[in-house]
């Protein structure tokens, strides 16, 4: 099959490449575009570390064409921190040691922070759930709740500020 | 160290990791984040038959296909490389040939048979499809008792049988001990096959320069420098122009603690190239060809007074160690026989360990690696001899604890325990849980049909590997510390952390050491181009050993300072406090210099007290005298629906004594990790091959890791009875709770569904085995 052209727009900046029908998106974003924060864990869509954020929607790139992704507004990890400042969620994981490795982190965080868009204050057992499709082999889970539950507390305090 | 040290202020604190703002931002490079130009991809043609004569293998279709470099086969390099390497020296041990791509036969499926290299990744897999293998099936055997009877087919037919090796011990006299026992109590425990899983699958980048001969070689590993020598040694380049790399690594709980057969053909194909090979592993790849764990058969019994002291111990295990020795294969089971009596005082010993060959991966080394098997053997059976007896299990366990003051206490089978306080961590544990509380309310429940359970497990480990008699290749570690001309601090270590933290722990011993900033302070691991002599990062080891080395180095270079300091102030060095950034006289503290103003007086050496060298940088090489033995005491309280057989976990609480803290954020995230990692083998995870040999679990769909909505809240907390075994009074805590957790759920689960008859349940415990044994125990059978 001949060679697609694809537009897309990553963490706000636009990009133009001939693909393989059959490249995956997470190897355009990493080998192609050289986003390399995105990681390929399981290439089944089990493990959760290719998680990026595709039109609003959390997707799990390694099963997602690139040709799919035309015209699409992609936001990968690399996206998340504004102007040098870390994201609420990433200050979580920072300050609550949401991470050891590091290897399910950016899709954990992109993950995450779909769950705090449909949900700004979830329980303990809403976060769990909302995070059931990321694996995590380092941590047991419990220091990524509280960091989850930090950047709820986090974000809710600055969207009751900016209503004041 | 150096005579006077300043205030602690940063051990023990739970500083964030510095580690973090690279990997929360996706800004980190694991090996397939680094991308050299012109760069070629290699994949591996694998085994789908568990044992197979090849009789012949056609590359010539996938030579052909556009964009593919070369095909290799085990004949293109045998003689060319050396075998994968196996470290464990055992007597009798029975070491196979294993070659890196497999010649003439098969043994396991997944097994390397081929390696093509393409320009592209995509095109590399498409050749896979175009190699012809002509398999001529044989016989497989998967069950390790099968394997070891006469009759099984054969792994190796030059060995005659399956057994790779066997191990006896004795102590005391333990027959002696039974025949004068009140109570036998004796169990079959099945330490199931486990697929460790780190979350980044293993990977290699390999670059030969043919202008200086050098090779590099970037690899997800826990052990560059083992895999330096072991590389060099294997493709036939001298160990100096071999650099080995660990960049970021995703995890590895043992799974990379070895030189794997890709690290091997990744590297030649390098060479023979001139170009950059790269090699990514599949997660399939991961579940088939990168070590697995555990995997015993244990019977056991125990001689019991009536009092509830415990005489003796005999056990014979089976271990099955698949198909092939990996690097420290046939080491791991015996440390179960070394670890076999726990915490307790048993004098009289007897055990006898089978290494069974079959038609499976090697197990290797996994997070605690033979301990948790000796805890889980030692810990049901003392659960299920206080039943018998009609203790409750905490009084059975004091009853055999030896006393504080015994400690350093050698136990029977040969090894000596550091420092222990076990009545301490249990009662703390007991404590923190309300245990008498729940007692009474599991008797309560079970007047209302409910089925509660608790679960106790006390534990020790050993770890801080070790002496350099105990471990192959040399238990020792190095650091180097150097303070730069700014007053910067650069420390390099042979420890290879991979998600552990030390970049944030060790800069707090060494801000410590030197009175100087965290941020100041650069922690550079896992590159043996930089700190060419280490030894790696397992066996909970990085701390107690490295930590060491690096203290020891920094107290030569704080020493020079001083004296260097000293000359500048006119004063005794003596005398000199570390503290703030600056050297002042103790007690007045306006008699002061910076400390970078010292770094800068050593490098421009025009000012130099006599007979001090310039420069500010030292080596030391810290052999440590024994192990170290954490222990602790985990308690667990679950209630079983016995509708469903669903294990509800209603608290986990942890008491673990490691010995000193550094710093306790990390050790609460090695904490819980750890009893993740033992709760997934309590509950959900198992590596099931069929009789065939195929593996049945290869995905994330079929091999259950616990995720979020499985595991409960942690409650950790400690006691601290120092190591005498190093300065810094550490034990390590990378294991603890992959140990102790797994008998702790079953002891609790066998608790709770105790009065159906029920005494055992194999793991994993998962809804469908917890519900046959009920359906068992009620129709009269025992679970």
């Amino acid at each position: 099959m001949a060679n697609q052209v694809i537009h897309t727009a990553i963490n706000g900046q636009e990009h133009t490449h001939e693909v393989e029908p059959r490249m995956l998106l997470v190897h355009y974003i990493r080998d192609v575009v050289g986003l390399t924060g995105t990681h390929v864990g399981c290439e089944t869509s089990l493990c959760g570390a290719c998680t990026i954020m595709v039109d609003g929607q959390a997707v799990k790139s390694c099963t997602m064409l690139a040709v799919q992704a035309d015209g699409a507004e992609i936001m990968t990890i690399e996206g998340l921190a504004q102007n040098g400042e870390l994201h609420p969620i990433q200050e979580g994981f920072w300050e609550c040691h949401g991470l050891q490795c590091g290897f399910c982190t950016p899709g954990m965080i992109i993950a995450a922070h779909q769950l705090l868009q449909r949900n700004p204050n979830p329980s303990e057992d809403e976060i769990r759930h909302g995070l059931d499709g990321n694996l995590c082999r380092c941590t047991g889970y419990q220091h990524i709740v509280d960091a989850v539950q930090y950047a709820a507390e986090k974000m809710q305090g600055s969207r009751e500020r900016k209503e004041v | 160290m150096t005579a006077v040290a300043g205030p602690s202020r940063m051990i023990g604190a739970p500083i964030k990791r510095r580690e973090d703002p690279r990997l929360i931002q996706g800004l980190s490079h694991y090996v397939d984040d680094i991308k050299l130009v012109d760069t070629l991809h290699c994949t591996f043609l694998r085994s789908d038959y568990a044992h197979a004569e090849i009789k012949s293998i056609d590359t010539a279709a996938a030579k052909d296909l556009p964009g593919v470099v070369t095909v290799i086969t085990g004949k293109d390099i045998e003689g060319k490389v050396g075998d994968v390497p196996c470290g464990a020296d055992l007597p009798g041990l029975k070491v196979p040939d294993h070659p890196a791509l497999s010649i003439g036969r098969v043994r396991f499926v997944g097994e390397p048979i081929a390696a093509v290299v393409a320009t592209d990744s995509y095109i590399a897999r498409d050749a896979l499809d175009l190699i012809e293998v002509d398999y001529e099936e044989l016989p497989t055997v998967v069950d390790p008792e099968k394997a070891i009877e006469a009759g099984s087919p054969l792994i190796y037919e030059e060995f005659g049988d399956n057994i790779g090796f066997t191990m006896p011990l004795e102590a005391g006299d333990a027959d002696a001990a039974f025949a004068e026992a009140d109570h036998v109590v004796s169990g079959r425990f099945v330490n199931q096959r486990l697929i460790p899983n780190a979350m980044e699958p293993r990977g290699v980048l390999a670059q030969y320069l043919p202008g200086d001969g050098s090779l590099t070689v970037w690899s997800s590993t826990q052990v560059p420098h083992g895999l330096k020598t072991n590389l060099g040694l294997i493709v036939d380049i001298p160990e100096h122009l071999v650099r080995v790399i660990a960049p970021e690594v995703g995890g590895a709980f043992g799974s990379k603690l070895n030189v794997y057969p890709e690290e091997i053909v990744v590297s030649y194909l390098a060479i023979q190239l001139c170009k950059p090979v790269k090699w990514i592993e599949k997660r399939t790849e991961n579940f088939t060809t990168t070590i697995h764990g555990r995997d015993q058969i244990n019977y056991v019994e125990i001689a019991v007074k009536n009092d509830g002291t415990i005489t003796a111990l005999r056990a014979k295990t089976i271990a099955d160690i698949g198909a092939s020795y990996q690097l420290l294969t046939p080491l791991i089971p015996t440390l179960t026989n070394l670890m076999i009596v726990g915490g307790y005082k048993i004098q009289n010993v007897k055990v006898e360990l089978i290494g069974a060959l079959t038609n499976k991966m090697a197990t290797d080394a996994y997070r605690g690696a033979g301990r948790p098997e000796a805890t889980y053997i030692i810990e049901r059976i003392v659960s299920m001899a206080a039943k018998q007896l009609g203790m409750d299990p905490k009084d059975i366990r004091f009853k055999n604890f030896p006393q504080p003051e015994e400690f350093p206490l050698e136990i029977a089978t040969g090894i000596t325990f550091d420092s222990g306080n076990y009545q301490a961590s249990l009662n703390k544990a007991l404590e923190i849980v309300n245990y008498d509380e729940q007692r009474a309310q599991q008797a309560e429940l079970r007047q209302q049909g409910k089925y509660m359970g608790i679960g106790l497990c006390t534990y020790v480990e050993i770890c801080a590997f070790g002496p350099s008699a105990g471990v192959p290749g040399g238990g020792w570690e190095s650091a180097t510390v150097r303070v730069e001309r700014t007053g910067k601090v650069t420390v390099l270590s042979g420890v290879s952390p991979h998600g552990q933290g030390q970049e944030t722990s060790f800069a707090q011993i060494i801000g410590d050491e030197f009175g100087v900033d965290i941020d100041d302070i650069i922690i550079v691991h896992g590159d043996t181009g930089r700190q060419p002599q280490g030894i790696g990062t397992f066996g909970s080891r990085a701390t107690a050993v490295g930590g060491t080395a690096m203290v020891v180095a920094a107290g030569q270079v704080k020493e020079k300072m001083a004296k260097i300091a000293a000359h500048l102030m006119e004063a005794n060095p003596d005398d000199l406090v570390f503290e703030n950034g600056q050297i002042f006289v103790g007690g007045s503290p306006d008699q002061a210099v910076e400390f970078a103003t010292v770094a800068g007086e050593a490098h421009t050496a025009a000012n130099l007290p006599p007979d001090t060298d310039p420069g500010l940088e030292a080596t030391h090489f810290f052999e440590p005298s024994n192990f170290t033995f954490p222990f602790g005491a985990h308690v667990a309280v679950v209630e079983v629906d016995i509708d469903t057989g669903e294990i509800d976990i209603q608290r986990y609480v942890a008491v673990d004594d490691i010995g000193n803290i550094i710093n306790p954020l990390l050790v609460n995230g090695q904490v819980h990790g750890g009893i993740a990692q033992g709760l997934g083998q309590a509950l959900y995870e198992g590596a099931v091959y069929d009789e065939n040999g195929q593996l049945l679990t290869g995905t994330f769909m079929d091999y259950a890791i616990p995720k979020a909505t499985h595991l409960p809240r942690f409650e950790s907390d400690h006691t601290v009875t120092p190591s005498p075994v190093n300065p810094l009074g550490v034990k390590g805590v990378g294991e603890a709770g992959t140990i102790a957790s797994t008998p702790c759920m079953v002891n609790a689960v066998v608790d709770a569904l105790s009065p159906l008859g029920i005494t055992q349940i194999d793991m994993p415990m998962t809804p469908n085995r917890v519900w046959q044994a009920i359906q068992d125990a009620k129709e009269g059978g025992n679970g």
